[in-house]
């Protein structure tokens, strides 16, 4: 039979500022048979998302389809006119975008918006429609799924959303499904209910899909075949199995090898010095938004009861979901959101909880970095003075000697010395994390605030930068607190994790320990979430795995009991949303908050 | 490391960026505002008649050799008259449109960056300005105070701050959500400096189209000020008032409210098109 999408030599060029053209899909080939998944993999600019539309016959404005062919089913889509490739667009394929809730229009209700499509093409009644859709709700596991569709799109959660979009791509029973990026702003814990959902979707109905991704390991897990993409050119077109087991292009190794991190020997020699304060300890922080009560509890808690030490020139590492308030531990450290209790100590002193009230030398002291790059530089200010500017501020620097220092502190972070006459929008992503980084230095910290510094970041270049990251505290000895939601980065660069979960610590121990059974409930989902780069293995995992909790969490109980409880899968009822929790020494090191004891997780989580 | 390297190796910038500072709109735009900038300055000097002498027996004559632009409805040199009105429209405008960016600017800026009680304050105090109907205080004021250049230009300032303080904070607070106002803030930077440094660049280029709006507008209010007699007083006019005082003339297509409005109208274009094609350096937005 013939295949259901041909695409022949197709090349796309785009149209840059200066009115050039420039080549971004060169010359690329591929066939798509019936009842296969494709995966298209490479990292941003690889032409992966400029493909996927084309096979769509769609393009982005600027950008122009300048040879070759795609056929599907039979038909010459760059030939068609366009009301044509309209009937064919939304009835014959569809398209699940990366960005959900973009997707969905706030001001109507889901379900009219899922069926839309289907009404558009009048291939079933609107009646019919409906009934289809819940049904496909039920079948991608949605709660509630006969009044979902009433909802509005701000009132369910990332993970729904993400699967009521492939319900409204599925209404019409397309022949060829396109997924770009489904499940890349999710969390893992939520990642891996909707791959899970997707596959016995699509294996159930035979579709034929094109799967858009950066991530090796969950391409792993859905396509049956993987096309490798770099540049715009294909590298390696092969079966999922080969191209994990017997990769032949060199790029598919370096894919293969920087999705899987170096582990890092843990830094020795410096926590040996008991006598020296760790340069940061953290006491019982509680902080959030809203009126404080007389006990320092904020209406809106984001953090509770959180303390931890940082030992000078080790990293700590703070893994958790979105919302879990790692992002405000970093904020409350740097004194931009004042703790409303608890205490902040730098090398054994306390700070001012304001930033405000800190003295220079202290502010100095904690550098932070932030995750979105972009945001995180002034775009009307060339680098030069973005990196000149704490030298100035904190040493006094200027002129010839502050321009010296720029360069040095460029060459620090492996950038030529020239990058000091440009802007920030004429920087790559992780160009411009560089640059982040090297404004830290520039104060010469003692400890540096990573907040997620890595995750807007493509594989090859994340593990180009936690490579500088080790080598700076090799070279200057600087403390970090890298805070991820990617656990293999964690393990990869941290000496010490902490589980954070809705503000409260969960587990606290040794990066060692937390490769070791009994932990605590939530690590143990959380790890056993994050995809492995083999075949099968979403197949392999045990279908106990708690669901995802519903949207509202349980009331704001009185704050000491276990926020974790809706979702843990070996909660007490009765006792773990009525007590509070007892924190636990566990024999191999760690400290939980859990009320099971160790015995009890032993037993537990022994298959 | 080596990967490393390849990645970040960063090519020389391919062309040097030597291009005109402005595109084809933007020099359009600056030399029609440079001509009424210089109009504004010398005009008196340059106008051909007396502004206020009534010279042609002909009400609303046409254009020829001695009345370039025509005569207006009590028979005064219309060319002479926009010569001289310029720096009344241009000068006044001009003026009271930078005192009020000036105040409002700077205060929704400080809003912003504070945030809390100052915010709080500042953004009551204009709430209860803004409620206040303009143009019927404009009228109190200006009856009460006698019209004078220094009263209109205060009135019109105090008129439109409260607008600009909304715009500018609006625009300010965006920004300084953004991740490097909030570095800068942890570096333990002043107000004034993340104000000047972080803030405004980044907003500059909206904050310029408004102002462009705001001029004109100063132009629209001081003419229709003048329409009630309380604007620039008579035989003294800016071009607002020539368009009103000669609005009979249109009936029969006289040059005299023509010309003033044709003045109001290229001002309005060079303005709004100087600003719009300012080099993307001087305005660039943040663009999330």
């Amino acid at each position: 039979m013939a295949p259901l999408v041909k695409v022949d030599r197709l090349c796309v060029t785009a149209r840059d500022e200066r009115g050039n053209n420039r080549a971004i899909v060169k010359d690329v080939s591929f066939e798509v048979q019936r009842g296969e998944v494709v995966a298209l993999i490479g990292e941003s600019g690889s032409g992966k998302t400029t493909i996927a539309l084309s096979l769509m016959g769609h393009t982005r404005s600027g950008i122009k389809i300048a040879g070759g062919s795609i056929t599907f089913d039979g038909q010459s889509l760059l030939d068609m006119r366009s009301r044509d490739l309209s009937i064919v667009r939304g009835r014959d394929i569809a398209y699940v975008p990366q960005c959900a809730a973009a997707s969905f229009n706030p001001a109507h209700p889901l379900l009219r918006q899922v069926i839309e499509s289907s009404q558009i093409h009048r291939v079933m009644s609107a009646a019919e429609a409906e009934a289809k859709a819940i049904a496909l709700f039920r079948e991608l596991a949605l709660p509630n799924p006969d009044h979902i569709g009433q909802r509005y799109s701000h009132q369910v959660s990332g993970g729904q959303i993400q699967r009521l979009l492939a319900a409204m791509a599925l209404v019409t029973d397309p022949k060829l499904v396109i997924f770009d990026e489904p499940t890349t702003a999710l969390d893992v814990t939520t990642q891996i209910e909707v791959l899970r959902v997707f596959k016995t979707a699509i294996k159930k109905r035979g579709t034929t899909a094109v799967y858009v991704s950066h991530d090796l390991a969950v391409v792993a897990q859905m396509a049956d075949r993987i096309i490798v993409l770099r540049d715009g050119i294909i590298r390696e077109v092969a079966s999922t199995g080969r191209i994990l087991t017997q990769p032949r292009n060199d790029y598919t190794k370096i894919l293969l090898a920087a999705a899987k991190p170096r582990v890092r020997a843990a830094t020795n020699g410096i926590r040996k010095e008991t006598s020296v304060p760790p340069v940061l300890k953290v006491m019982n922080v509680v902080a959030g938004h809203g009126a404080v009560d007389e006990r320092g509890i904020p209406a809106v808690p984001l953090l509770r009861d959180v303390g931890f030490s940082i030992k000078a020139g080790s990293t700590l590492g703070v893994i958790g979901e979105s919302g879990s308030g790692k992002s405000t531990l970093a904020r409350v450290i740097a004194g931009l959101l004042p703790a409303t209790r608890g205490e902040v100590l730098l090398n054994g002193t306390k700070l001012p909880r304001n930033a405000a009230h800190r003295t220079r030398d202290q502010l100095r002291r904690i550098q932070i970095v932030f995750q979105i790059a972009d945001t995180a530089l002034n775009p009307a200010r060339s680098i030069g003075r973005i990196l000149g500017r704490p030298l100035e501020f904190y040493n006094g620097l200027v002129g010839d000697k502050r321009r010296r220092c720029v360069a040095e502190l460029l060459d620090m972070v492996h950038l030529p010395a020239a990058v000091a006459d440009l802007f920030p929008s004429e920087l790559s992503g992780g160009q411009k994390q560089r640059v982040n980084l090297a404004r830290a230095l520039a104060a010469e910290p003692s400890l540096i605030l990573c907040d997620e510094v890595t995750s807007g970041l493509d594989t090859v270049v994340r593990a180009a930068i936690l490579d500088l990251l080790a080598k700076l505290q090799r070279d200057l000895g600087v403390a970090y607190l890298f805070i991820s939601h990617d656990l293999s980065t964690v393990k990869a660069v941290c000496d010490e994790v902490m589980v954070l979960y809705a503000g409260q610590r969960m587990e606290y121990g040794s990066r060692g320990a937390l490769h070791q059974r009994p932990r605590h409930p939530y690590s143990d989902l959380l790890i056993s979430s994050v995809p492995e780069l083999r075949q099968g293995w979403l197949d392999g995992i045990s279908e106990m795995m708690p669901k995802e909790t519903s949207a509202a969490i349980a009331g704001v109980a009185g704050g000491e009991t276990c926020r974790f409880f809706e979702r843990c899968a070996v909660r007490i009822q009765g006792r773990c949303d009525v007590e509070g929790i007892p924190v636990r020494l566990l024999s191999k090191g760690a400290e939980i908050r859990c009320q099971r004891t160790e015995q009890e997780l032993i037993e537990l989580f022994t298959p | 490391m080596s990967v490393d390297h390849n990645n970040t190796a960063i090519e020389a910038p391919a062309q040097p960026r030597r291009r005109l500072p402005l595109s084809l709109g933007g020099m359009v735009g600056a030399t029609i505002v440079a001509f009424w900038v210089v109009v504004a300055i010398i005009g008196p000097y340059i106008a051909p008649h007396d502004a206020g002498a009534l010279l042609d027996d002909d009400l609303f004559g046409h254009m020829r050799w001695k009345f370039p632009l025509g005569s207006d409805y009590l028979g005064r040199d219309v060319l002479s008259r926009i010569l001289v009105g310029a720096r009344y429209s241009i000068g006044v405008a001009t003026v009271a449109t930078f005192l009020a960016v000036l105040m409002g600017g700077s205060l929704g800026m400080l809003a912003a960056v504070s945030r809390g009680p100052v915010d709080m304050t500042l953004s009551r105090l204009f709430d209860a300005l803004i409620s206040i109907p303009s143009k019927m205080s404009a009228l109190v004021l200006i009856a009460a105070l006698g019209s004078s250049i220094p009263v209109l230009i205060a009135t019109v300032a105090g008129i439109f701050t409260p607008g600009v303080f909304r715009i500018w904070r609006g625009l300010a607070i965006n920004v300084n959500a953004l991740d490097f106002v909030e570095v800068a803030r942890a570096r333990g930077e002043s107000t004034a400096y993340l104000i000047r440094e972080e803030i405004l660049p980044n907003i500059s280029g909206p904050v310029l189209t408004d102002f462009g709006l705001r001029f004109m507008f100063a132009v629209l209010l001081l003419s229709s000020l003048s329409f009630v007699g309380l604007g620039v007083q008579p035989p003294d006019a800016d071009w607002g008032s020539l368009v009103r005082e000669n609005i009979d003339g249109l009936a029969d297509g006289a040059p005299a409210v023509i010309m003033p409005a044709i003045a109001i109208a290229t001002l309005t274009v060079g303005v709004n098109l100087l600003v719009d094609n300012l080099p993307r350096r001087w305005s660039s937005t943040v663009e999330h």
